[in-house]
């Protein structure tokens, strides 16, 4: 390109001396170029991110005493579903006789409470497939059942049959006392 | 748009113009003197009611526009304040809500003409790339739409859809936060979608300008697939074609005036009568019935992103097509064999449809029991949606491919004139009426 610039441009700057100074230029105009597109896209792409509010509402308490065995009480953390759930002997007892079945997402049903807290079991209410909100009490496995896509999970939350990849999230959470816990 | 052009300005101010912005010229040269192929028949007036389609929901839109609130706590309020108090308001909003439906009945006809005609075959490959961007826009744009009223069905429908993208490995998730701007579905996925669903209309609008360029450069296939090979093959844009589009426009907008004044809710859910809950999914789901082939596809498979990845191709599958059929014949009007693939490709799309909007575990006859295959029972809407999913991808990955190479095509006629001319009679007698006064 150089080359071409050097017999038809009468300017002594631009002349056949050096055409690596004008080739320079232009390289350095050009990256420059880009490199302030690309730092002015970056905030208009981060921008669609959570903004400060919404990160800020990121943890809500719960009194226990609200649920009693065997009901389940859903409340928004997150804007999402949170299910908590005040399992029987019964419901406890199919969990840990499950833990050595053949499951997707393999997890005992103790890592899925706080110890000692086995009828205590808090979940994210959203189905692990593509978010829908499934219902207790209906699916194969005696626990949750996903009306959209059909996903089937056990007492203990654990994906058994369906399209889902993984169990039903546990969120952080933590006992204040012997009836009140803080998620989030 | 292009070539040679027979605008001849007639008043001084029209050649004052000309020399300055030849928009006239334009205008005449791509709507009044565009030589046209006669024998289009009436599968080639989609394109004109797809831009009546495009002016119907920019109109009404701008209009819902001034009285829609999207705000999580306002948004289903006022959709209801537009359908009670505002003047006119619900006949706006059921031209908007059906006109969409209306959009997507004319573009899948356009579409299955092009695959019947082979119009996406050279010199015509960017013209159908263009039209499949346009389809993917608006497919974006109806799905923002919907979420617009904030019902049941809008919100847990954008759960189900944004989560497909969570599907990807490693990004997926921030990619679904960064879409929601949140940790759920909530105010700023509404205000974003609402801003995003007035831009994307304006972004078709242009994308459309590139399609009407980029045919007006070959010019109109038509029916017989033969090219154009001279004068006597085409009449002028106007006043034939004008006429014919108006007519079929006239017709199209009697069947859009029953839905909207006799038939408003038949094409959608009532569900969506019911505000959003994010804490209770209805019991049965579905997508509006443009998208649910495109459903059907994605619960065809139990893997999630092997879902996701599927359902994408499905569209994907169209953009490439032009360079997955080896035929050089372009109509099917002479691929007999082809002809017959292609009547089961309809079919399949139709039972696509069909399964999309029942539930996976759904009979597919009555009372016939059968046996369970891997993971469903085979008498089910899941095994259903299998079959036509493998057939629709085979369509284009085996069938086209292949078929171009093994079948013998029926003769093709010399030129377009020729079919409808006696054998002896003088090219160009019958075949300009419009010489005949």
């Amino acid at each position: 390109m150089a080359d071409t610039v050097v017999g038809a441009n009468p300017d002594p700057h631009a002349s056949g001396e050096d055409p690596n100074r004008r080739d320079f230029i232009h390289i350095a105009a050009a990256v420059m170029a880009v490199g302030a597109v690309g730092a002015l896209a970056w905030p208009f792409i981060d921008q669609m991110n959570p903004a400060g509010d919404t990160l800020a509402l990121a943890s809500v308490e719960f009194d226990l005493t609200k649920v009693e065995a065997g009901q389940q009480v859903t409340i928004k953390w997150r804007g999402k579903p949170l299910f908590i759930r005040n399992r029987t002997g019964k419901e406890i007892a199919e969990a840990i006789k499950d833990d050595t079945a053949d499951l997707r997402d393999p997890q005992t049903d103790e890592q899925r409470h706080k110890p000692g807290k086995a009828q205590w079991l808090i979940l994210v209410g959203t189905c692990t497939h593509l978010g829908c909100v499934p219902t207790f009490g209906g699916g194969d496995y005696g626990g949750w059942f996903c009306p959209c896509h059909g996903s089937h999970y056990d007492t203990s939350g654990r994906i058994r049959k369906g399209p889902a990849p993984t169990n039903l999230a546990v969120p952080d959470y933590t006992f204040l006392s012997d009836t009140k816990v803080k998620v989030g | 748009m292009s070539g040679h052009s027979n605008y001849e300005p007639k008043t001084g101010f029209e050649r004052w113009l000309d020399t300055r912005l030849p928009i006239v010229r334009l205008a005449y040269d791509s709507v009044i003197d565009f030589p046209t192929p006669k024998n289009l028949n009436y599968w080639w007036t989609f394109g004109g009611i797809l831009a009546v389609c495009l002016g119907i929901q920019i109109v009404t839109g701008i209009v819902l526009a001034m009285h829609y609130v999207p705000h999580v706590d306002h948004a289903f309020n006022s959709v209801e304040r537009i359908m009670r108090d505002v003047n006119y308001g619900w006949l706006v909003r059921y031209m908007h809500s059906n006109g969409a439906s209306m959009f997507f009945i004319a573009v899948y006809i356009h579409m299955f003409r092009g695959l019947y005609y082979g119009s996406y075959k050279a010199p015509r490959e960017v013209l159908w790339i263009l039209g499949c961007v346009i389809y993917l826009l608006m497919m974006a744009t109806a799905f923002m739409g919907y979420v617009l009223p904030w019902g049941q069905m809008s919100f847990h429908g954008a759960v189900v859809i944004t989560n497909l993208f969570g599907a990807l490995p490693l990004v997926g998730e921030s990619i679904t936060t960064w879409l929601w701007g949140g940790f759920a579905v909530d105010n700023p996925t509404l205000n974003r979608f609402f801003s995003l669903h007035f831009l994307l209309p304006f972004m078709i609008a242009g994308v459309v300008i590139l399609h009407i360029w980029a045919l007006h450069v070959p010019g109109n296939g038509n029916p017989t697939g033969v090219n154009v090979k001279s004068k006597e093959d085409t009449v002028p844009f106007h006043p034939y074609y004008t006429v014919k589009d108006g007519f079929a426009i006239s017709v199209f907008l009697l069947m859009f005036a029953v839905f909207v004044f006799f038939q408003p809710n038949a094409l959608g859910d009532a569900v969506n009568y019911v505000p959003a809950n994010p804490l209770v999914t209805p019991a049965h789901i579905v997508p509006e019935w443009y998208f649910l082939p495109f459903y059907a596809i994605l619960r065809a498979v139990p893997d999630k992103l092997a879902g996701v990845l599927l359902m994408f191709g499905a569209i994907a599958m169209l953009f490439v097509l032009p360079w997955l059929d080896t035929s050089k014949v372009r109509s099917m009007r002479y691929r007999p064999t082809a002809k017959l693939y292609f009547g089961i490709f309809v079919l399949a799309c139709l039972v696509l449809g069909y399964c999309g909007g029942r539930l996976p575990d759904d009979h597919v006859i009555g009372n016939l029991s059968t046996f369970q295959l891997l993971d469903a029972d085979l008498n089910s809407m899941v095994w259903l949606s299998r079959i036509a999913t493998a057939y629709y991808f085979a369509y284009f990955l085996v069938v086209l491919p292949i078929l171009g190479l093994t079948e013998t095509p029926l003769p093709q006629p010399e030129s377009i004139s020729a079919p409808v001319l006696p054998a002896n009679a003088p090219a160009g007698a019958a075949a300009s009426p419009e010489k005949r006064g």
